[in-house]
């Protein structure tokens, strides 16, 4: 049973279509990525879902077709994004910063155990809860985000390069949580210009080209595919 | 601050010192009165500044919507007093009526002013507010042809004051060997009001819609990705501000009995977002200390400038109503050179500034 299905999914901005007509399916669960060049559409594909693009086609979720519903409906709908460039709110505190990831939520006991659960992902946040978000560095903005994102308890959650401008070694750890929150259930679609990084996290892949999919399968079929090499591993 | 904070947490002490503040403002108007009756009027205008500022900190401190324009709301309410309770239409009806009737009209421009700059951001919806700041001004002016509704630049005159329970506002009632007069009468009813006011805004703050207009103020993407209907809470910040003026318009008419377009130009938009810039910008309190200060200052000025000149030269060399104007310029430019984020900087504005980002929203 898929959560999210994506078909023919067209994106225009004024005469430009971004995206051009896509099928993509993110089944219960799963954590699958979308890799591809710059420009190639990907960040536009994950404006489409949450409503941030107005978008033709069908994208239906959980059943339900919400092209066309406004972002905060979606929102509510489970569908959390941590967005490209992070999108933290810089002038509030790591603490506020997550309140607001709960704010469609009124269970205010479990949104309390929540922040202990985001803390524990992310050890670092605790030390810093009452700094402001715009004074830490960008691997911990990034951190911050998925951690904001969670809060919502999603359903579904986009990623958006979680992995751009950050130092290796914090890409490391960001992805080390992809996986484990990947583990504990939570569905994912995860966009990467980081191929080999996405495509060793992800258990199905689909490959973006100027705004169509050129290729889908199995991450680790894509891994080995001598074309994705040779465009995307740089080899 | 540390034994402001010490007095804060004894709960005696911060209800003994709430006691002393509310007897001191009990107290003021009779204090005033003896340095002369205009001071009382001085403070009733300084109250309805401070009305008309944190109904402004809503929209410009809250979410983030830099309103150039506000005084419309204003004009509105004080018009909508004016045209149900004067013969100019020969309506008169009573002030409980009028009141809430003046705040649905204004939220209802302030609704119409929201909807069309829900996209703009900055400079941008600064020059559209201040755009329609003036049209309703000139509409005002002008809306006494082909149907007399406002009687243009005329005014309106000999409208009703406030009735409670048979007693008139307008004039001075005697009470035993006092004379409460009618000025002293609308400043507890002013303050009363404020209180009102001063006690939904700090509810706002602390709910779910002031924290979704932070939320807004501080990225409005990200704050549509939290499931906030960024739509409907900004025009929401547009129609609450917009009522609180409003009502603060409709006490002006009934306080000043005579209303015209000429009390509602854009200057007086400009002072009211400087009184909620100097005072801090979404910190409420900061807001009725700013707004309390410019109010007070120039009539201050006013009072002692020309004394001080007598006393210093021997003669009044500039006249008092331009050097007032220039001291209190001055004053601005100081006050945003060492204290940039207000006299009482709400929190996050504090942080905003001392970390010295740029979110570069302008707003």
């Amino acid at each position: 049973m898929s959560l999210l299905a994506l078909e023919k999914v067209e994106v225009h901005y004024g005469g430009i279509r971004a995206v051009k007509g896509i099928d993509l399916v993110v089944g219960q669960g799963e954590l699958v990525c979308l890799i591809g060049a710059n420009g190639a559409g990907k960040t536009t594909t994950l404006r489409a879902i949450t409503g941030l693009a107005h978008a033709g086609g069908r994208i239906v979720y959980d059943g339900e077709d919400i092209a066309g519903a406004k972002p905060h409906e979606i929102a509510r709908k489970g569908i959390a994004l941590v967005p490209e460039g992070r999108g933290v709110f810089p002038q509030l505190t790591i603490e506020e910063n997550l309140a607001m990831g709960a704010y469609t939520r009124g269970d205010r006991a479990a949104v309390a155990g929540d922040v202990e659960r985001v803390f524990t992902l992310f050890p670092r946040l605790k030390e810093r809860m009452r700094q402001t978000a715009g004074t830490m560095s960008g691997g911990e903005q990034q951190m911050l985000a998925i951690g904001r994102a969670l809060m919502s308890r999603p359903r579904l959650l986009l990623l958006d390069e979680p992995s751009m401008g950050l130092a290796p070694i914090m890409v490391d750890r960001i992805f080390e949580v992809i996986r484990q929150i990947a583990g504990e259930g939570v569905t994912m679609l995860l966009v990467e210009q980081n191929a080999r990084l996405a495509l060793e996290a992800s258990r199905r892949a689909y490959v973006l080209e100027s705004g169509l999919v050129t290729l889908s399968g199995e991450a680790s079929a894509l891994l080995h595919d001598p074309q994705v090499r040779q465009a995307y591993l740089g080899e | 601050m540390g034994t402001l904070d010490r007095v804060r947490a004894d709960p005696r002490l911060k209800w003994a010192g709430v006691a002393l503040i509310a007897v001191a403002l009990l107290a003021l108007p009779f204090v005033l009165a003896m340095a002369g009756t205009a001071w009382v009027r001085i403070t009733n205008l300084a109250i309805l500044f401070v009305l008309l500022s944190l109904g402004l900190n809503i929209v410009v401190g809250f979410a983030g919507l830099l309103d150039l324009g506000y005084i419309a709301f204003y004009a509105v309410g004080a018009y909508v007093y004016a045209l149900l309770a004067s013969p100019h239409f020969g309506l008169h009806l009573p002030w409980w009526a009028i009141l809430p009737i003046g705040a649905a009209v204004a939220c209802t421009f302030g609704v119409i002013l929201g909807a069309p700059t829900l996209r703009l951001r900055g400079d941008y919806l600064a020059i559209v507010t201040l755009g329609f700041g003036e049209i309703i001004r000139i509409f005002l002016n002008n809306l006494s042809e082909p149907f007399n509704l406002t009687n243009g630049p005329k005014g309106i005159a000999t409208i009703d004051p406030i009735h409670v329970l048979g007693v008139d506002f307008s004039s001075a009632t005697r009470i035993g060997d006092y004379a409460l007069t009618g000025t002293m009468k609308y400043y507890y009813f002013l303050l009363a009001v404020l209180l009102v006011v001063i006690v939904v805004n700090l509810r706002l703050q602390d709910s779910r819609i002031g924290r979704a207009w932070e939320a807004i103020r501080e990225d409005e993407m990200a704050a549509r990705s939290m499931g906030i209907d960024t739509v409907r809470m900004k025009l929401l910040a547009f129609a609450m501000g917009a009522s609180f003026g409003g009502v603060a318009g409709g006490m002006f008419s009934a306080i000043q009995g005579f209303i015209s377009p000429e009390s509602f130009i854009l200057t007086e938009s400009v002072m009211v977002l400087s009184m909620v810039v100097l005072g801090g910008m979404g910190n409420i309190w900061g807001v009725v200390l700013g707004a309390v200060l410019l109010s007070f200052v120039p009539e201050i000025l006013r009072y002692t400038v020309e004394p001080a000149q007598r006393m210093l030269f021997g003669r009044s060399l500039i006249d008092p109503e331009v050097i007032r104007m220039l001291l209190f310029g001055l004053a601005m430019v100081v006050m945003m050179l060492f204290r940039p984020a207000g006299l009482l900087p709400s929190a996050v504005r504090k942080r905003e500034l001392s970390t010295g980002r740029d979110d570069g929203d302008g707003a």
